[in-house]
């Protein structure tokens, strides 16, 4: 069956957001902070970046006003969803000194319920990545679990690219094809938006606006507007028997290159909306009775990661790059059924020294066959 | 739109599987200088595998993994749940002072545990170093209750010094039944021990059992597993039969937190205790 689809006029654009912030939900969608696109609360499409674009490349990235009224002309935020859904600090649980001993209590808390505004295809992707960490393993996480249950995607097919993205080498984009509420294609005259509906929510919502439902020229357009972008991305990682290629170079000497460069700042791990890995903290109130435990974001390129009493076990910066690029492109898959990287291009975008696993993965590979070319000499 | 779910987890809001739960210090032996064996009340029962572990939170200081070093019922049909701990940093060092009485967080039990049931009939050999010996006591407690269903039984266990030597009542209890092998060694002796001086290894390449028919089972810190396996290959044990049980940081025991990746594997979960196969590729590669 054909999703349903509608036009809804660009100017009211504004009567979907209202709509869902009279549905109790917060909105968290894009805006421009420092500099950097940034997904934070909004509250109405004032607080959009109209007419902005993006300009991203490997350790660059510049914003630029466009001659167009766009909604959404741009690609990815610098932060990610994950912030949202998986909190980077959180209270897990209090431990109290009490006459009977410690006693535990998890903190009571009202999880918002959000309206995720503007989520691109890759980022959708990503929210299934973590849907399985979190939630479909042995144990669920509740706190992701409250916070997914109830959020609202608004989806957001691409009209343009960033030099970073590779969405299709990787099946993940640009056009979101489920796992959303509504999804959303800004056509080009800039009029119109064409609004696919992806769930009985997402229907509901629709009864509240001024729609027409879309006319097969529409979809066309619509569909023009995805080919297009299609053929601005220009990264590929290729992944057929990328696994099974990956887990044969532990011992490629590649990783001391790239260790040359990697600083091991972790930023490619925050900055990542699949990477879930976290560590937690204990702080005490003065007295010492009341004893919290936080868990906060971890990454694999910190040395405390693997600490075991004598050491860390990764110390150097090939193991910790090896291991990152490997758990990406490798490990997850045993893991979890899918890769770790969905294509979104932002640890290509913000990693200081210009790494790109895409180019790494290409180095690995050369290097494996001069070597195997040599066996054979 | 709601995310797709493991069926039978649909309750949303549930428990915190991070939050542990209340134990009290009912009991402290102390084991060696640095070495020493708390036991837990837990309400209820408390019911685990030999080899599988828990994590223990001391109010404020922390929270580590501790393999489970036996149990027994309480007369109120509370669970006692043995610890033994060596202290080597802050948490440890924080769960050897508590006292009797005082209390601390439990959670757990997590992670696999030795395979016993398929091995009826096999002779088997419990290779332990240092302070290894703690998750296998509760495997060797289960093949004593059940002797007769197995071959030849060994332990062999390797300690730094004489006086590194846990369970030290324990082994010589079970010094003193016939149907067992009990071997001890230590790296360095002094005047006084007339027992094995030299690593683990050594008990394990003349141990008399038969190589083809023998289940091994080892826990102790990487290297020696690393010999272990070595020796035990050279003699003849199929990889399939050998188990080991592994250690990384861990910070959730839930496959949460990421910090306990040995390649592909998750050592809180898919381990502590691997088959050597599975695991096979990845001993031999440094800092993984
Ligand atoms: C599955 C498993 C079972 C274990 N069973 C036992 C046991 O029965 N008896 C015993 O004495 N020890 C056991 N350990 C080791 C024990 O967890 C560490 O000695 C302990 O975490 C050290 O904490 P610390 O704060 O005292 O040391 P520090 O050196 O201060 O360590 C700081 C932090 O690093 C982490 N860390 C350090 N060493 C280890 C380690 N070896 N393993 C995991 N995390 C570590 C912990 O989070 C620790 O709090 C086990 C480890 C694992 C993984
Ligand atoms: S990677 Fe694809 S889906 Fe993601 S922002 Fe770029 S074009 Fe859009
Ligand atoms: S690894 Fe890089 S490209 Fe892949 S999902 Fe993470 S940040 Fe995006
Ligand atoms: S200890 Fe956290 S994932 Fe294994």
């Amino acid at each position: 069956m054909e999703p349903k689809a509608y036009i809804l006029a660009r100017e009211s654009f504004e009567a979907l957001l209202q709509s869902l912030k009279s549905r109790g939900y917060t909105l968290i969608g894009p805006t421009i902070r420092d500099d950097v696109l940034w997904y934070a609360e909004i509250q109405s499409v004032e607080d959009f970046p109209i007419g902005w674009t993006d300009v991203q490349g490997p350790g660059q990235y510049r914003l630029q006003k466009q001659d167009r009224d766009t909604l959404f002309g741009f690609t990815v935020a610098a932060n990610t969803w994950k912030s949202f859904l998986f909190p980077p600090r959180l209270l897990l649980w209090r431990s109290k000194r009490t006459e009977n001993g410690i006693e535990f209590e998890q903190p009571t808390r009202s999880i918002p319920k959000l309206a995720l505004i503007g989520v691109r295809a890759c980022e959708l992707a990503a929210i299934q990545v973590q849907d399985r960490v979190f939630l479909q393993q042995e144990f669920v996480d509740p706190e992701y679990q409250a916070r997914r249950e109830q959020a609202f995607i608004l989806a957001v097919n691409c009209g343009t690219a960033a030099a970073t993205c590779f969405c299709t080498s990787l099946g993940t984009g640009p056009k979101a094809s489920n796992g959303y509420d509504l999804a959303l294609t800004e056509l080009p005259d800039g009029k119109r938006l064409l609004i696919e509906v992806g769930s009985e929510q997402g229907d509901e919502v629709i009864q509240d606006l001024p729609v027409h439902p879309a006319k097969p020229a529409d979809l066309q357009e619509a569909e023009q507007v995805i080919q297009n972008t299609v053929s601005q991305i220009t990264r590929e990682l290729q992944t057929e028997g990328l696994q099974t290629f990956l887990y044969a170079q532990y011992e490629n000497p590649h990783w001391d290159e790239v260790a040359k460069r990697c600083l091991t700042c972790g930023n490619c791990t925050l900055v990542c909306p699949t990477c879930f890995c976290s560590t937690v903290e204990d702080r005490s109130d003065l007295s010492g009775d009341l004893a919290e435990r936080w868990r906060t974001w971890d990454s694999c390129f910190s040395l405390e990661f693997t600490y075991l009493h004598g050491g860390p076990i990764r110390t150097s910066a090939k193991a910790r790059y090896r291991h990152w690029l490997l758990h990406k492109l490798a490990t997850w898959i045993d893991q979890f059924g899918t890769l770790g990287c969905v294509g979104c291009g932002r640890c290509i975008t913000w990693c200081p020294a210009g790494i790109d696993l895409t180019e790494e993965v290409r180095s690995l590979q050369r290097l494996a066959h001069r070597e195997v070319d040599h066996a054979k000499s | 739109m709601a995310p797709a779910q493991r069926p039978d987890n649909t309750l949303s809001g549930g428990p915190s599987p991070w939050l542990p739960q209340k134990g009290t210090v009912v009991s402290r032996q102390r084991q060696t200088h640095d070495v020493i064996t708390l036991g837990l009340e837990v309400p209820g029962t408390f019911s685990y595998h030999p080899g599988q572990f828990n994590m223990l939170y001391v109010h404020g200081v922390g929270e580590v993994p501790i393999s489970i070093s036996g149990h027994r019922t309480a007369e109120n049909g509370h669970t006692v749940v043995f610890h033994t701990i060596k202290v080597v940093g802050n948490v440890t060092q924080a769960l050897a002072r508590l006292k009797k009485g005082e209390s601390l967080g439990i959670r757990g039990p997590y992670g696999s545990a030795w395979p016993i049931e398929t091995f009826a009939g096999n002779d088997l050999v419990l290779i332990a170093g240092g302070i290894g010996l703690a998750p296998l006591r509760p495997l060797f407690l289960h093949v004593l209750e059940h002797r007769e269903a197995f071959g030849n039984v060994f332990l062999l266990y390797g300690a730094r010094t004489p006086a590194d030597i846990v369970f030290r009542r324990d082994l010589e209890q079970w010094r003193k039944r016939f149907d067992i092998n009990i071997e001890v060694t230590v790296d360095h002796a002094w005047a006084g021990w007339y027992g094995n001086v030299g690593v683990v290894t050594k008990l394990v390449a003349r141990a008399p059992f038969d190589p083809v028919h023998a289940v091994c089972y080892i826990c102790g810190p990487e290297i020696m597993m690393w010999f272990t396996v070595q020796t035990l290959r050279e003699r003849g044990v199929p990889d399939t039969n050998v188990f080991l049980s592994m250690e990384r940081n861990m910070k959730c025991a839930i496959g949460f937190c990421g910090h306990c990746q040995y390649g592909p594997e998750f050592i809180c979960k898919d381990g502590p205790v691997f088959p050597l196969p599975k695991i096979w590729k990845y001993l031999r590669i440094r800092e993984l």
